[in-house]
């Protein structure tokens, strides 16, 4: 009987090796004249870990990590496909601390299967909650997902049901389901690795929501950055396709449903849900005035469902567990779980799925284990570009919508980039105006001038010219981003840049 | 008329494929970069024509998205992550050491026509910053040293 041993092909284990090490451990297997059988699954998200390699052994995966081809051979030796005493052993996958503590909900099958298996997505629970869909009135599916008290994982936290019961009652020869694979937002990765490692969850999520208010085709916005999501996403749509789960009549139901990918090209702002509709029907991404919002008239003017991945990748277990079940699981508004990207500078990044509460200081310090340079933690950026930079006093804070934005912070699509004690908020002030000023569609005023115009006011903050008179000016110029930019791009730049202003005033020069 | 040095059959078979999809403008530009490399000035008049609409309106949607370009790359596309995650570990000294390394800035071609050095803004790779890809493939957390072995095993492939 032949072991099986699993590689992760997640483009973050590829980035560290995982090729070379699968080639390695194939080539040694042969070399011995051992019978294995090798699955590229995806990744645990343990990143430090990467590439982390599972055998399969009667007690359970067991997990070595991280491994290089030069200590395949040492493994071997050792008794690598019966779960040996390694230097690299870390025991029993399940058992490992980071990943036990988790509520993987959404991503429950992330790590676990082979990517485009849908053989492997049905045997682990795949398309229960469309079965239950199937059962259900549009209404019926809608409320469970108003139940479960899910909110747009985008970054809005709009809440999902809401947004799917206006386009269920909106008038529409045509609807469409869109969903938003732009992640643009440095420090996050959720987005990916569901593409790339559960692809099926989402294409069950979108096919629901086709079902909730009545579209037949969906497409999936991804960013161009992102070539194995794209393949893997073709490769799983073909395969729904080919079992009748994709297609003119979803599994004998009658119901159709379609499903194409489409390609970004490279514009941050095309993740806002208008400019990317825009960027969809071919035009150059510029942001639309809403009203009209999308539900209403959006994708060539019809009623369009638009939501983030993870949003769409969290339907399918709500379907099948119920609404209840869902919200079960959070703090005061926040129901379910969010996706947490630990990111940047520590010791130990990675996906972590918990439900809504836990605090940023049990993530830095009891998952991440501090900083990767093992300095003083100073800041971190929580959602992406556009939040806050948050100081280790607010370190308390439960991860929650509301805890959040009461500290003028944002939690948005669950991005946590740490900063050491080396950083330079000014400097991170200045970037961020001058990714407002790169990335600006150009729409409106405030956004196009006056990013350009805030980075040249960092530039003399930062070459002590004029300090006073210049910091006031920068306040000033915030305000009016604030309060008259079409889109949050110009409206929440404000949030990254006063924060670190107000939070580290030392780095803009005062005393 | 010059012969054009860029293969208008292929344009037109890519441009042909794609025209009746919704939406099909940026299908198009992506499936005559796939094959070319490149947007071909030569080009938007075609897709103009094709789509029925103003080759200004092609132009503008070329020159808005930063992905697409007008002239050939190099052998090589490297792509160094600018973004806020891989600045926290050091991203900077990182792009000063491409650059350095190559004697180019962001959006030009080594003389040899081996490298085109292109910022952007994440690779998803967060978990890994710094990081870089090199003709789509990702790489993570790259020192300088690491970046240099990287390049040679780059141009040893062919
Ligand atoms: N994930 C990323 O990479 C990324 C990048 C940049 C910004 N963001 C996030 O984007 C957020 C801003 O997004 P936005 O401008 O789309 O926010 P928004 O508040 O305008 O909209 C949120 C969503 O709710 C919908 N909506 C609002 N009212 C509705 C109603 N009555 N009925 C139906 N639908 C309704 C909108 O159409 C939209 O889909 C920021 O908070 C930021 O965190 C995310
Ligand atoms: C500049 C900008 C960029 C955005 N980028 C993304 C993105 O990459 N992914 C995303 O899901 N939402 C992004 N959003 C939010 C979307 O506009 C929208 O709120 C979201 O797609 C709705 O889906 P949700 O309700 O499921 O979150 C962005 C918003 C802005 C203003
Ligand atoms: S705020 Fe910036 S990105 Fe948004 S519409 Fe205005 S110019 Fe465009
Ligand atoms: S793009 Fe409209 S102002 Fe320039
Ligand atoms: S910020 Fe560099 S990969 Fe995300």
């Amino acid at each position: 009987m032949s072991i099986k041993v699993y590689v992760p092909r997640d483009s973050s284990a590829l980035s560290l090796g995982a090729e070379k090490t699968a080639k390695a451990i194939v080539a040694e297997a042969g070399k011995r004249g051992l019978d294995i059988n090798l699955v590229r699954n995806g990744s645990r998200g343990l990143f430090w870990l990467e590439p982390l390699v599972e055998v399969e052994t009667a007690n359970g995966r067991f997990a070595y990590g991280p491994v290089k081809p030069k200590d395949v051979d040492g493994l071997f030796d050792a008794g690598f496909l019966e779960g040996c005493s390694h230097r690299l052993s870390l025991g029993l996958t399940e058992e490992i601390e980071y990943l036990k503590k988790q509520e993987r909900l959404t991503n429950a099958r992330v790590g676990i299967t082979d990517p485009v298996s849908l053989e492997d997505y049905l045997s682990h629970d795949g398309y229960r909650g469309l079965q239950n869909a199937l059962k259900l009135t549009p209404a019926e599916i809608v409320k469970q997902v108003t139940d479960s008290g899910l909110r747009g994982r985008g970054g809005a936290a709009f809440p999902t049901g809401i947004k799917w019961n206006t386009v269920l009652n909106a008038q529409g020869d045509q609807k469409y389901i869109v969903c938003n694979a732009d992640e643009g937002d440095s420090g996050t990765f959720s987005d990916r690795m569901i593409m790339e490692d559960d692809p099926f969850v989402l294409i069950e999520g979108m096919t629901i929501a086709g079902l909730a208010v009545g579209a037949t085709k969906g497409y999936i916005y991804l960013r161009v950055e992102y070539p194995h999501a794209h393949k893997n996403l073709n490769t799983a749509i073909a395969a729904a396709e080919k079992s009748g789960y994709l297609g003119a009549d979803i599994c004998g139901s009658g119901k159709p449903f379609d499903l194409e990918v489409r390609l970004g090209a490279g514009a941050y702002v095309c993740g806002e849900e208008t400019s990317l509709l825009e960027s969809l029907e071919g035009k150059r991404g510029l942001v639309r005035y809403k009203p009209p919002l999308p539900a209403i008239k959006g994708l060539f003017g019809k009623p369009t469902v638009i939501n983030n991945v993870i949003s769409l990748a969290s339907v399918p277990i709500i379907l099948d567990k119920g609404g209840d079940y869902y919200r079960d699981f959070g703090m005061g508004r926040s129901r379910g779980t969010l996706p947490i990207q630990l990111a940047g500078n520590i010791k130990r990044p990675g996906l972590i799925e918990k439900a809504f509460g836990i605090t940023l200081r049990e993530l830095l310090y009891d998952y991440g284990g501090g900083s990767a340079t093992g300095r003083p933690i100073k800041a971190v950026q929580v959602g992406g570009p556009l939040g806050s930079f948050v100081p280790e006093s607010q370190f308390d804070t439960p991860l929650d919508y509301e805890a959040f934005a009461a500290n003028w912070a944002v939690l948005g699509h669950g991005g946590v980039v740490v900063f050491d004690d080396t950083v330079n908020m000014a400097k991170m002030a200045r970037y961020a105006m001058e990714f407002c000023a790169i990335e600006s569609c150009g729409k409106c005023t405030p956004c196009r001038i006056g990013s350009t115009r805030g980075v040249e006011v960092m530039d003399k903050i930062i070459n002590n010219q004029d300090r006073a008179k210049n910091i006031a000016l920068l306040r000033d110029l915030s305000d009016v981003m604030l309060n008259s930019s079409l889109c949050a791009l110009g409206g929440m730049t404000p949030f990254p840049v006063l924060s670190a202003l107000n939070h580290f005033p030392g780095d803009f020069g005062a005393e | 008329m010059s012969q054009s040095d860029w293969d208008k059959n292929a344009v037109m078979q890519v441009i042909d494929s794609l025209k009746d999809k919704p939406g099909a403008m940026l299908p198009i530009l992506h499936g005559i970069q796939d094959t070319l490399g490149y947007i071909p000035k030569g080009s938007v008049p075609l897709i103009a024509s094709a789509l029925n609409v103003s080759r200004a309106e092609v132009h503008g949607v070329i020159t808005f998205y930063h992905y697409f370009r007008e002239s050939p790359p190099g052998k090589h596309t490297i792509h160094v992550c600018r973004a806020e995650s891989c600045q926290s570990m050091n991203g900077t000294g990182l792009e000063a050491h491409a650059k350095a390394k190559l004697g180019i800035d962001y959006h030009e071609t080594t003389q040899d026509g081996n490298f085109s050095l292109e910022p952007v803004y994440c690779l998803g790779n967060c978990g890994c910053s710094p990081a870089v890809s090199i003709d789509g493939e990702v790489y993570g957390r790259v020192t300088p040293e690491r970046f240099d072995e990287i390049l040679d095993e780059v141009r040893a492939q062919a």
